[in-house]
């Protein structure tokens, strides 16, 4: 077979073989209910409290804290709805930011139709919330601020920090979904005022069908799925055993020395980054120059489409993407592009790389060899490239 | 190295078959669906609804070859629908299929397919192409397809020879029942799938309804005239007539009336007998040359002044006052020649040339 070069982290990862090891006896002979009381049911319990509390170990927070979901998606929604329906006599608006993942808009926008109020805030041109526009956002009625940690497409690191702290002063909760950034920066609850936060288990080398939703104690906040007593009355369904075993084996393996790998990655991206800004004129670096997720590049090559660099790239058998990966059936230019200040031309002309630890030098070396070529190519048959 | 091509897919049976067919030849084929109209209600799953891309990609997956989806949306409603409703508000009749062709299958794709260094695009219509020789005058021929009931080569007259010559039509040569065989035989579950009429993106043939939802405009009253100017009645907006039309006419008069003419300049629809709506005479412009480099004398041919209509035969010549026009002269008289409708000149099955119908 061809040689594969996964250059598409952000959209997903490869499971670790110890992962997927740690996860094979719930897939065969640890089948039991870890509701049922007999041994083999005590023992899919105890695999999921063993895996909360690596969850919980790694982000700095207590395991009653942590709560399995079946995907970043529901986090977002259980996270936003729970909280808009449970603090509702205490007020209506909602703060967001434009760049969002489609699962805290498209969540924000439902509640809009029930009768709640959102902001959705700009952005800077490098993609970071602008502080000042959020404390001016405020009013007595906003129950929730949801900002995400690092953006999905451009890489973006949020203030996070002080985000947290501006929601602290004020009494508004604060959610983040950070689905981006754990396993890929060092996250800390202790030293953050994080009252929410979302993750996935299939962007740090886990499974896929497997999130969790950090709820800060004390929060109020409504179930998003009613049923069984699971996960201490607040997510009903039987627990997916396996799944949240590889989640908890995912995040301890991703955050073990997670500030030397950041580096690594780092050094691919700058390679990367500084290759194509060399060799390939009229190209934009997307997103913030530092403040970004150590693996990811966006760039905007003016006057061609992604499309049809991401067909050409693929049949090298080089995975990349233009925009999220849940947008690209839909193919219009993305909103985080154009939040940033893109015009619609350019920011269909927009790849996207993110590289992992799994990555090397060379398989960047190969990238820029045949990447300036493919852009030149398509640039010659351009209408927009030939009439300027 | 295989020669490469890419083919655009709408999930129906014939594109899928042509794929089929394609990789069979030994082509690397490329499957693409184009999405070009959002307005589309799934429930009509034309082709470009969202389970017209997953119908494609079942059956690319099904073949073993990739498939993508192209955004051809902007180029789309340039280039197709803003045409064909601007062409509507003169009081004409277009045929948006011909200006998707041209502009947006051998046009946007085409050139798609040359950036990438693919040689070849392809796509399920019944029509074949006859490769250069001295026979053709080193011509590409656009020839009908072999299914006559089938035929499309009146969509595709206004392909260039640099589009023939990078084009390839693998169901030219088949019958439609064969392909459904075909499809059938490899397991396609589209085999069944219902041959597509209307305009992809009107829904429920309303095409007044639509241009009023695009434009947004208030279409004004106006008079519906006879022959001699007498006042028969009242229209709603002259974007509800076309030529040959017999509903929707409500006058003062008995016997059955249909529409001859659409006068834009006093918002008029004319009516008269059926009688009135037979012509001898077109004057056609915006003119492809296929099989001839350019009329040099009045040639004697067949023609086609709809998508479905018979062949005709006529002289066609010149019009030497006004350049790039043509004038075609019917032997029998033609039913309903509608302004904005193309003519398709034919000898035989090649076509030969054809343009865009004005009077």
């Amino acid at each position: 077979m061809k040689k594969l070069y996964y250059f598409d982290n952000s959209a997903t990862t490869k499971i670790d073989e110890r992962v997927l090891k740690s996860m094979l006896p719930y897939l065969k002979e640890n089948y039991g209910n870890a509701s049922s009381i007999y041994s083999l049911g005590r023992e899919s319990r105890e695999a999921i409290d063993s895996a909360r509390e690596k969850v919980a170990k790694a982000l700095g927070c207590d395991g009653k804290e942590i709560f399995f979901t079946n995907s970043g998606t529901e986090s977002d929604n259980w996270a936003i709805k729970g909280v808009a329906f449970a603090n509702r006599e205490k007020g209506n608006h909602i703060i967001t930011s434009r760049i969002e993942h489609h699962a805290v808009l498209h969540t924000c926008e439902y509640l809009e139709k029930q009768g709640f109020e959102v902001t959705y805030l700009p952005v800077k041109k490098n993609g970071v919330v602008d502080i000042k526009e959020l404390k001016k956002a405020i009013r007595k009625e906003t129950i929730l601020i949801s900002i995400m940690y690092a953006n999905n497409e451009i890489g973006t690191i949020e203030p996070i920090k002080e985000i947290g702290e501006i929601a602290k002063e004020k009494g508004i909760y604060f959610h983040t979904d950070a689905v981006q950034a754990v396993g890929n920066v060092e996250i800390n609850l202790n030293e953050l005022n994080i009252d929410l936060l979302t993750l996935s288990g299939h962007k740090f080398n886990g499974p896929k069908g497997i999130g969790a939703l950090y709820i800060k104690n004390g929060v109020r906040i409504e179930n998003l799925l009613h049923g069984g007593g699971q996960e201490r009355g607040k997510r009903a369904s039987t627990e997916n055993v396996a799944n949240i075993v590889g989640l908890g084996e995912a995040i301890e393996l991703a955050t073990e020395n997670i500030e030397k790998k950041g580096e690594y990655v780092k050094t691919l991206r700058e390679k990367c980054i500084e290759g194509i800004l060399e060799k390939i004129p009229d190209t934009i670096l997307n997103g913030d120059r530092e403040k970004r997720l150590p693996g990811n590049v966006n760039v905007c090559f003016k006057y061609i489409e992604g499309e049809s660099i991401l067909l050409m790239l693929d049949r090298l058998g080089i995975c990349a993407s233009s925009g999220s990966a849940c947008t690209s059936g839909s193919l219009d230019p993305s909103h985080v592009l154009l939040a940033i200040g893109l015009d619609h031309e350019t920011a269909h002309g927009s790849l996207r790389l993110s590289f992992s630890k799994d990555n090397t030098e060379e398989e960047i070396d190969y990238l820029l060899e045949v990447l300036p070529d493919i852009i030149s190519k398509l640039r010659r048959m351009s209408p927009l490239y030939n009439k300027e | 190295m295989k020669k490469k091509v890419l083919i655009g897919m709408s999930g129906g049976v014939d594109s899928s078959v042509a794929a089929y067919l394609l990789k069979n030849q030994g082509y690397d084929v490329i499957g693409v669906t184009m999405q070009i109209w959002d307005g589309v209600s799934e429930e009509n799953g034309t082709c470009c609804s969202l389970s017209a891309v997953e119908d494609a990609r079942r059956v690319a997956s099904k073949l073993g070859i990739p498939h993508y989806v192209f955004n051809f949306k902007k180029s789309f409603d340039k280039k197709v629908v803003q045409y064909f409703i601007s062409e509507y508000l003169k009081g004409r009749t277009p045929n948006p299929c011909i200006a998707c062709n041209k502009h947006i299958k051998f046009g946007e794709l085409l050139k798609r397919a040359n950036s990438m260094d693919i040689e070849y695009v392809s796509t399920g219509h019944y029509a074949q192409i006859v490769q250069p020789s001295k026979k053709t005058n080193n011509r590409y021929l656009l020839k009908k397809g072999k299914d006559s009931s089938k035929d499309q080569s009146y969509v595709l007259y206004n392909l260039t020879q640099e589009q023939l010559s990078k084009s390839l039509f693998p169901l030219g040569k088949l019958r439609k029942k064969k392909v459904r065989k075909i499809a059938e035989k490899i397991g396609l579950a589209v085999a069944n799938k219902k041959d597509s009429q209307e305009i992809c993106f009107v829904t429920d043939n309303n095409y007044s309804g639509f241009i009023q939802n695009q434009t947004k405009k208030n279409f004004k009253k106006g008079n519906i005239v006879d022959l001699q100017g007498n006042i028969l009645g009242q229209h709603n907006g002259i974007h509800k007539y076309t030529v040959g039309q017999r509903k929707g006419i409500k006058t003062i008069s008995n016997e059955p009336l249909y529409v001859i003419k659409i006068d834009t300049t006093n918002n008029q629809v004319i009516v008269g007998k059926e009688e009135d709506i037979y012509t001898h005479k077109l004057i056609a412009e915006d003119l492809n040359w296929i099989a001839i480099k350019g009329l040099e004398k009045p040639m004697k041919v067949k023609a086609k002044i709809r998508y479905r209509s018979e062949d005709a035969v006529c002289t066609i010549s010149n019009i030497e006052d006004t350049k790039g026009t043509v004038l075609v002269e019917f032997k029998e008289r033609q039913r309903a020649i509608t302004p904005g409708q193309s003519v398709v000149f034919y000898d035989k099955d090649i076509v030969i040339g054809g343009g865009i119908i004005t009077k």
